[in-house]
């Protein structure tokens, strides 16, 4: 054990100074999605075309900014089951007050997140105030978020369309050739990493997730820290889903069902711990662009769903075998 | 009378998921048209048992301190291997019954070797394994299908001397051979005490890696039965994603209401029941009060985070604030 750990560290020391401070986690991720590209260009060459990874870039931007938010909670030894509604409550409603003219139009992006973040708020304020369990409480307004979306749609698809301004972010140009899409998720990253390693509220995220009490005996505010930041998590997941919407030109019921399990299995395949205080948010871009690249490569394998879930299940176990696993002994 | 009160006292959560099911159950009848009758007895019964199973199966992961979220994917497989295999002669149903409980036991058991074996952390590994197995249930099922031996069906589904739900007496049936012999095993106590604190139990000697292996198994199992009575009640077999997600977060939503802790080693899979009971009365409670069916998830979701809420009564006994912090 100690020999191994001695071992991986002079390798580790062997390496140019930038590469040392790297995960290993983050390492592998980043190599088996070089290892995906290679057999997909096995398949067909169009893998390695710049149109196709600017393509997968734009898709993944979506699960991008919603793992974003999701790290952040889990890098508090918490986790944020309230995604699949947040999001899609983010995209309905900014879709609605864009139907009021154009202070709606104007309005209709931020009000999206805005409601994201009370929701977030109302997370945070049970999680750390009252002190309930996360997967509980984000299960609870997950519904709520639910009920009260069927409630305005009537159960049905709202009839309003995205307005121009959010189909302009998902879809449109700023550098010719490079969606918005990934520019925005650029964005959200590099406020990421900078929250992350430059300010107080990151390391206290990072204390928090390692030892709350610890945390609170150094003298941070453990429960202001903890409430904003499932509020940053509600925000971006309503932010992701106004991408979507723009991206499919209309919010639908169900919308985010698919990027509940998918935005934790990111975070946990970048290397982050789901015990929390453990991570970097390098290896969450890389876990990703890692499950879009997968999920994109078998479809286009024509690979019907069946298979698909077992394939992308199979990968998430063997790469978790590869560097998730815990101490030998309690 | 000390004895008494320990007993009290490790029976708390049960006792208070079996008072908010009685008190939501006397609303509902008390405003039911028909009032308590054998029907709708048996309705709701009907209805509460799938997500009771399923609930029993989390209660026994959660008791270890550990989360499954594949139990409604192993019971969306479960039910599509039963629309293949339970049918035919007695003996051919026999065998099938067997079949379908043996693959939800195999199914926990591949979550147990991974959690405990593989040191993984359960609710990542079994996001992965849920995938799997609703994978597997989409290619025995690309479409909703399949047949189940009616006269079995009909059996576990209806009434007992005309009376009481056969689907009731199943879930006793239930209770009595696989929950009550665990909890009063070594293995049982042993995954309490995992749950509780797994430092501790290890120091002990006790066998932790059994314990908890065995309560992934058995909740294999216990949703392999769920699974089969969904057969039973459906006729046919469904890979629906979004039956299994749901039963899966309802699950979680029924162990907590049923007084199991989420931190491990308090509870117990009776609790569950009376939670999974009190959640699926919630759904059915709109419909006696004659409430727009618009309103029903919002009403859901409110009772849950008002239930849940109840709980954080317990911050004001806090002496110091440090105990905030588990």
């Amino acid at each position: 054990m100690t020999e191994a750990t001695e071992n991986k560290t002079s390798l580790r020391a062997r390496l140019p100074a930038p590469f040392r401070r790297i995960d290993p986690a983050v390492l592998i991720a980043f190599g088996c999605i070089l290892l995906l590209l290679f057999l997909g260009s096995l398949y067909s060459s169009n893998f390695l075309s710049l149109e196709y990874l600017l393509q997968q870039l734009k898709v993944a931007s979506f699960l991008g900014v919603i793992a974003a938010g999701m790290m952040l909670v889990i890098l508090l030894g918490q986790i944020d089951l309230s995604v699949p509604w947040v999001m899609t409550m983010g995209a309905m409603m900014a879709c609605a007050v864009a139907g009021f003219g154009t202070g709606g139009m104007i309005l209709a992006i931020p009000f999206g997140i805005f409601c994201g973040m009370v929701f977030g708020l109302l997370n945070g304020f049970g999680v750390a105030y009252m002190r309930i369990p996360s997967m509980i409480v984000t299960l609870a307004t997950n519904v709520v978020a639910q009920g009260l979306m069927v409630l305005y749609t009537g159960g049905f698809s709202p009839q309003d369309s995205a307005p121009e301004a959010m189909r302009w972010l998902a879809t449109g140009f700023i550098i010719p050739g490079v969606p918005n899409a990934i520019l925005v998720w650029a964005a959200i990253s590099a406020a990421m990493v900078f929250l992350l390693t430059r300010t107080t509220f990151g390391r206290s995220v990072y204390g928090i997730g390692n030892s709350e009490r610890a945390a609170y005996l150094s003298g941070i505010d453990t429960r202001r820290i903890v409430m904003i930041a499932f509020a940053v998590s509600g925000a971006l997941s309503a932010f992701g889903g106004v991408l979507l919407a723009g991206y499919a030109s209309k919010a639908a019921q169900a919308m985010g069902d698919a990027y509940l399990l998918p935005s934790i299995a990111a975070v946990v395949l970048g290397g982050t711990s789901i015990l929390g205080g453990r991570g970097s948010y390098l290896g969450t871009v890389a876990g990703v662009i890692l499950i879009t690249l997968l999920q994109s490569i078998l479809s286009v394998m024509q690979m019907p769903e069946a298979g698909r879930q077992i394939v992308y299940g199979i990968v998430i176990i063997v790469m978790l075998l590869l560097y998730g696993r815990g101490p030998a002994s309690p | 009378m000390s004895e008494w009160r320990y007993w009290l006292n490790e029976q708390r959560g049960t006792l208070m998921g079996l008072a908010i099911f009685l008190l939501m159950f006397s609303v509902y009848i008390a405003n039911h048209p028909a009032g308590l009758t054998v029907n709708v007895v048996e309705t709701a019964a009907n209805k509460g048992v799938l997500l009771a199973f399923i609930a029993m199966a989390q209660a026994l992961v959660v008791i270890t301190a550990g989360i499954d979220l594949s139990v409604g994917m192993i019971f969306v497989l479960t039910n599509c291997i039963a629309s293949w295999i339970v049918v035919g002669t007695p003996m051919q149903t026999a065998l099938g019954v067997a079949g379908v409980l043996l693959a939800g036991a195999a199914c926990g058991a591949i979550n147990g070797l991974l959690v405990i074996y593989g040191r993984l952390q359960p609710i990542v590994v079994t996001i992965a394994t849920g995938a799997i197995y609703f994978g597997v249930a989409l290619l025995l099922r690309p479409f909703p299908g399949g047949s189940v031996n009616e006269d079995l069906a009909d059996a576990l589904t209806g009434r007992l001397f005309g009376t009481i739900p056969t689907s009731l007496v199943a879930l006793l049936v239930v209770v009595l051979l696989v929950w009550l012999p665990f909890r009063g095993s070594e293995i049982g106590r042993a995954a309490y005490a995992a749950g509780s604190s797994e430092t501790a139990a290890f120091m002990s000697g006790v066998p932790i890696r059994r314990a908890r292996f065995a309560a992934y198994t058995l909740a294999g199992l216990l949703a392999g039965i769920g699974g089969l009575f969904l057969t039973f009640f459906t006729y046919t077999g469904e890979a629906a994603f979004a039956s299994g997600s749901g039963y899966t977060l309802w699950s979680i939503a029924a162990v907590v209401l049923g007084g199991v802790s989420l931190y491990g080693g308090r509870g117990s899979a009776v609790g569950a029941i009376f939670g999974a009971f009190a959640a699926r009365t919630t759904g059915d409670m709109l419909f006696v009060f004659d409430v727009d069916p618009l309103w029903q998830p919002l009403l859901q979701g409110m009772v849950l985070l008002v239930a849940v809420s109840i709980g954080a009564i317990g911050l004001l006994r806090v002496r110091s604030r440090l105990d905030w912090f588990q």
